[in-house]
Formats: C-alpha cells, sequence, structure tokens
C-alpha cells in the first residue's frame, strides 16, 4: 500500500466517497435549507434547492416562541450533567477499590459489575417505572437522573485504567501525607483523565439523545428534554410547519455536531467505547 | 496481581499510628474498600439487578399497575404472548430489521473504511461526515427523514417526480415501510462501524502487504484476500454482533415516525414492549415480552464477550 495509487483509483475513490457523503449529508443539508424557507416554497410541488426568499429570522424565532425550546434545552443540559457528576461520583470510588485494595467480596463484586453490563436499560424500564412511582418521583428531574445515577460501564471502564497506574504513584501520594479520599480524587482521577473524558463524552452523547426513558416517565413539558419537546413540537396542531420544526431540529442537534466538529477525535473514540459495553 | 497496597510497600504504612487505629492495615483496607464500593453496590441491586429479577418473577404473575394483589399464572403470560399474531408480527419485523441493517451497515462500512485507507486526500474529512449521523440526535433527524419522505413535498418524491416516477408514500406504505426504516437504521449505523473497521485496518502491518506481492498477490483483491479479510476477521465479528445488538433495539424512529403502523407493518419487539407496558398497563403481559427481548440481547452480548475475550488474547 506504499504505491502511489492510479489516478483513475484515486478519481474513483472519491466519486465514490463524494456520493456517500452526499446521501450521510443530505438530511442534515435538507433541514438547514427547510428551516430558511418560507412555507409556501416548502410546500411547493417544485422541486426547488436554494430558498427564494430567506425566512431565517421567522422561522427560528418562530422555533423559540412557540414551544419553550431553551427551557428544554436547559433541561437537557442539567439532566446530562447530573446524572455525568453522580455517575463520576459513584464509580470512581468503586473502581478505585476495584483495582487497588484488597476486600472482601471484592471477586463477587465485580462478577456482579460485569453481570450488569449485559442488561439493557430498556429490559429494566418497567421495574424502574414501578420504583419511581413507589418513591413519587414521576414527572420529575429525579426520574429522568436517579435510574442512571449507577453506571455499571463507567465503573468497569475506570477500573480497567485504575489498574494500569503504578501503584507507586500512590505510596508516593501517602508519604505525602494524602488520605486515602484525597488520592482518588487528586492523584487517580487527574491520571485518568483520558479515560474520564472519553466516558463523559460516551455518557453526555447517550443521554442527550435518549428518548425511550424521557418518554416514559413525563408528563408534563416542564421537565423535557430536547428530543421529547421536539417530537411534542410536531405532534401538535402547528406540527406540520415544517420550517420552524426544522429550525427546532437544526437548534436540537447543534450543541453535540458543533462539539464533535471541534474535537472529532475524542468523540469518536468516546462513542465508539459504547461497542466494548 | 492481588497484592494489597500496604503488605508491598517497602516504606509505608503498618506501623504508621493511623492504620493501627483499626487494628492493622488489613482490616483498615478491608474497612475502606467496603466504604468506598457502598454506594455502588447499593445502587445496583437497587437499579440493575433487583430490576432484573423483578422483570423475571412479573412475568409469572398477573400484576397490572395499580393492582393491590397478584397472582402466580405459571406461564400463561407466556402461552398467551406465543398464540398472540401481534407478537410474532412483532417479532418477525425486528429479525427482518436485524437481518437488512445488520449487513447493510456493516459492508457499507468496511467498504467505505477501505477506500478511505486507501488514500491520502481527504480522510479525516470524509470520517467526518459519515460519522455525523451517529453523533446526531436520532430523534430530530427522524422528523427531518419525515419531512424527506413525505409524499408530496418530500425531497425524495420530487427527485422522483423530475425523473418522472411517481413516488410512493413511503412511510404508509405497509410493503414498504418497514424497508425504509432499515435504510434510515443503515443511514445511521454506518458511521459508527465505519470507524471501527478504521481502527482494525490501521492495525494491519504493512509488511504483510509487501509479503504478500512478493509471493505473487499483485491484484488488490488478492491482497484483500489473503491479507485483509482474514485480519479483519475478528474486528468483522465484533463489529457484526454490536450492529445486531443496537439494530435488535430499535425503537426512536418507529415510534416517531409510524408507531407501528400501518397495519403493524412496523411494528417491533422494543415498540410492542413499550405500548403494552406504558400504553395499555399490561405490566406483567410486557414483563413476558421483556424476558423474550433480553434473551436476543444477552445472547447477542454473550457471542460478543467471547469475541472480545478472544480479540484481547490475540492482541
Amino acid at each position: 500500500m506504499n504505491r502511489q495509487p492510479s489516478l483513475l483509483f484515486r478519481l474513483f475513490r472519491h466519486l465514490v466517497l463524494m456520493s456517500g457523503a452526499m446521501v450521510m449529508l443530505m438530511p442534515f443539508i435538507w433541514m438547514l435549507l427547510t428551516s430558511v424557507k418560507p412555507p409556501d416554497e416548502i410546500f411547493s410541488s417544485e422541486l426547488t434547492l436554494w430558498p427564494q426568499h430567506w425566512y431565517f429570522i421567522e422561522n427560528y424565532s418562530e422555533a423559540l416562541t412557540r414551544i419553550p425550546l431553551m427551557k428544554f434545552l436547559l433541561n437537557g443540559i442539567v439532566v446530562t450533567a447530573t446524572i455525568f457528576l453522580c455517575q463520576v461520583s459513584i464509580a470512581v470510588p468503586v473502581a478505585y477499590a476495584l483495582a487497588k485494595m484488597r476486600f472482601k467480596g471484592k471477586k463477587t463484586l465485580f462478577a456482579a459489575v460485569l453481570f450488569c453490563l449485559l442488561i439493557p436499560p430498556q429490559a429494566v424500564s418497567i421495574p424502574w417505572y414501578l420504583l419511581m412511582y413507589q418513591f413519587g418521583w414521576l414527572d420529575s428531574y429525579m426520574a429522568l437522573i436517579a435510574p442512571f445515577s449507577i453506571s455499571v460501564f463507567g465503573i468497569f471502564l475506570m477500573r480497567q485504567f485504575f489498574m494500569t497506574i503504578p501503584n507507586d504513584l500512590i505510596y508516593a501520594a501517602r508519604i505525602d501525607g494524602f488520605s486515602e479520599l484525597a488520592i482518588i480524587w487528586k492523584v487517580m482521577l487527574p491520571t485518568a483523565m483520558p479515560a474520564l473524558v472519553s466516558f463523559g463524552i460516551f455518557s453526555i452523547v447517550a443521554h442527550w439523545n435518549d428518548y425511550f426513558w424521557p418518554l416514559i416517565v413525563l408528563n408534563s413539558p416542564d421537565y423535557y428534554t430536547p428530543p421529547l419537546g421536539l417530537v411534542n413540537f410536531r405532534n401538535d396542531d402547528t406540527g406540520n410547519d415544517y420550517g420552524p420544526l426544522m429550525a427546532a431540529a437544526t437548534i436540537v442537534i447543534t450543541p453535540l455536531v458543533g462539539a464533535f466538529l471541534l474535537a472529532q477525535k475524542r468523540f469518536i473514540e468516546g462513542i465508539t467505547l459504547s461497542g466494548m459495553k | 496481581m492481588n497484592q494489597s497496597l500496604s503488605d508491598v510497600s517497602p516504606v509505608l504504612p503498618r506501623r504508621t499510628s493511623r492504620w493501627r487505629v483499626y487494628r492493622g492495615a488489613d482490616q483498615y483496607e478491608r474497612l475502606l474498600g467496603w466504604f468506598l464500593s457502598l454506594p455502588a453496590t447499593g445502587l445496583m441491586l437497587l437499579f440493575l439487578i433487583g430490576p432484573i429479577a423483578a422483570v423475571l418473577l412479573l412475568s409469572f404473575t398477573d400484576w397490572q399497575l395499580g393492582m393491590s394483589a397478584f397472582e402466580w399464572i405459571g406461564l400463561d403470560n407466556y402461552a398467551e404472548l406465543f398464540s398472540d399474531p401481534t407478537f410474532w408480527q412483532s417479532l418477525k419485523n425486528t429479525m427482518i430489521y436485524v437481518a437488512i441493517v445488520v449487513p447493510g451497515s456493516v459492508f457499507l462500512g468496511l467498504g467505505a473504511a477501505m477506500l478511505i485507507e486507501a488514500g491520502k486526500q481527504g480522510k479525516s474529512f470524509y470520517r467526518a461526515v459519515y460519522f455525523l449521523p451517529v453523533m446526531a440526535t436520532l430523534i430530530a433527524m427522524s422528523i427531518v427523514w419525515q419531512v424527506i419522505l413525505h409524499p408530496d413535498f418530500g425531497l425524495l418524491n420530487l427527485i422522483l417526480k423530475e425523473l418522472g416516477i411517481a413516488g410512493p408514500n413511503w412511510l404508509q406504505d405497509s410493503d414498504l415501510v418497514l424497508y425504509v426504516l432499515c435504510g434510515i437504521g443503515i443511514w445511521q449505523q454506518v458511521g459508527f462501524n465505519l470507524v471501527l473497521f478504521i481502527s482494525g485496518l490501521m492495525s494491519i502491518p504493512s509488511h504483510l502487504y509487501e509479503a504478500a506481492e512478493m509471493d505473487g498477490a499483485s491484484s488488490a483483491w488478492d491482497r484483500f484476500r489473503l491479507v485483509t479479510w482474514p485480519l479483519l476477521g475478528p474486528i468483522t465479528l465484533f463489529v457484526v454482533v454490536i450492529t445486531s445488538s443496537k439494530a435488535f433495539q430499535v425503537f426512536d424512529t418507529v415510534q416517531v415516525l409510524t408507531k407501528g403502523g400501518p397495519n403493524k407493518a412496523s411494528e417491533v419487539l422494543l415498540y410492542t414492549i413499550y405500548t403494552e407496558a406504558f400504553e395499555y398497563f399490561r405490566t406483567s403481559y410486557a414483563a413476558a415480552i421483556t424476558v423474550v427481548f433480553l434473551f436476543f440481547v444477552l445472547l447477542l452480548t454473550l457471542l460478543k464477550t467471547r469475541f472480545l475475550e478472544r480479540k484481547v488474547h490475540y492482541s
């Protein structure tokens, strides 16, 4: 593969990959174009790609005012951030214990973690719903956050990473007078930053995009996350107004897609991690 | 490997006073280990192990949400399930979906990965573009697809009209709808597989290609057949299993675009579970479908674990 491929092959490669790229991008392009078109151009039986009249301000302000889209985005940020913070603060100590300490029941605990890795969240949604009902948490932030506060995947990932950190680092910290808790948060965690970043991206993308669980536990729009808010906008009487709808869709996907374009490598690492799950 | 912190340390800490409070380091370490594991253990029991047991037990009862008492009814839920045409339709649709999305996204992902790696220009551009659908909120993109597939004003039918073809009503045609959803599923999954294949391709040492060429493998097909494919074998199996387990859990597009219709033509397992459990509140019956769903997902995940072990073993 060190040889320079022929010109013909290079053309062929770009031709095929570009056609594929067009298919991949087409929904994004159409979403953006539709979000700046006036209704009469959207509901026209003639194919027009480029908008004749720009309807950017109308559609986007409509999307932001007809539904509380900002509120949904804020909900999404609060929920994903809280979930990730809970996951880290619960997973990191146990991961440290599993990687570096000796105590009774450690093997059983790790076996339980491996077993729990096999459980898809949808399969336990019925008992989760009953629990939320029992706790009186249905239709609240608690319902969105609590079941995901434990991430066995996070425990597994951090444990694997902690295993590779040499014990000498821990002894050195002890000599410097660090307590065990300080060692976990001030020595181990900073060292494990790459793993933590990947896990963070994985967790945030998964929960920002989650639809199944919010759909089940939420009733009132006060707590809607962006996907739920978007579907509800579509289901409204006004949902056939494609311009504002596409504007809203654009706004919802922008934070993650923007972050992805800025830090592609990190994002790809973080998301393909889910395959290891 | 299982060495304790305290007994391998050359300097510390068995004899320091803080450790002696707990009658020696081992005791302290054990208590600390438990203390650190406690929150995670409790939550794991509450939200994962307990619920799995609960689903299994529920499926043998007649309990429904709101009932104060229940009876054990053995396998009655399963008997009802296996005589329910909706369940069979749902299982069949799910299998068709898996059988199309898996090969589709695996072969397209592999092909694109090989083409991307075969040249120098535009590598990261193509990778980013193909990965974009994996990143973007699927719910938002489903709504975009709905606009594109609109029978009268959608992009797809307008293009077909330019070509002189009358496009169908993609999401309302019971012969087509499942395949349309498969198409969206492939569109969304290709980038994920592509990235895994690229990392697999990059791990193939280039001297193997040179060696194959010296042995007379001159055509590109020979090099693929003799080097690339055998060495990608493990990662391909891995990708196939991941994609299958993802495809098995298809829900978002179905719920947003078709609600399982028309005429249950796009009813899939997870959607059936959702409607039975949270729209009709037939809790124990939905639990029985969940057990069937879980059976397939666990089967796939166990296969994956085997492949993963093998991959780790070889590396």
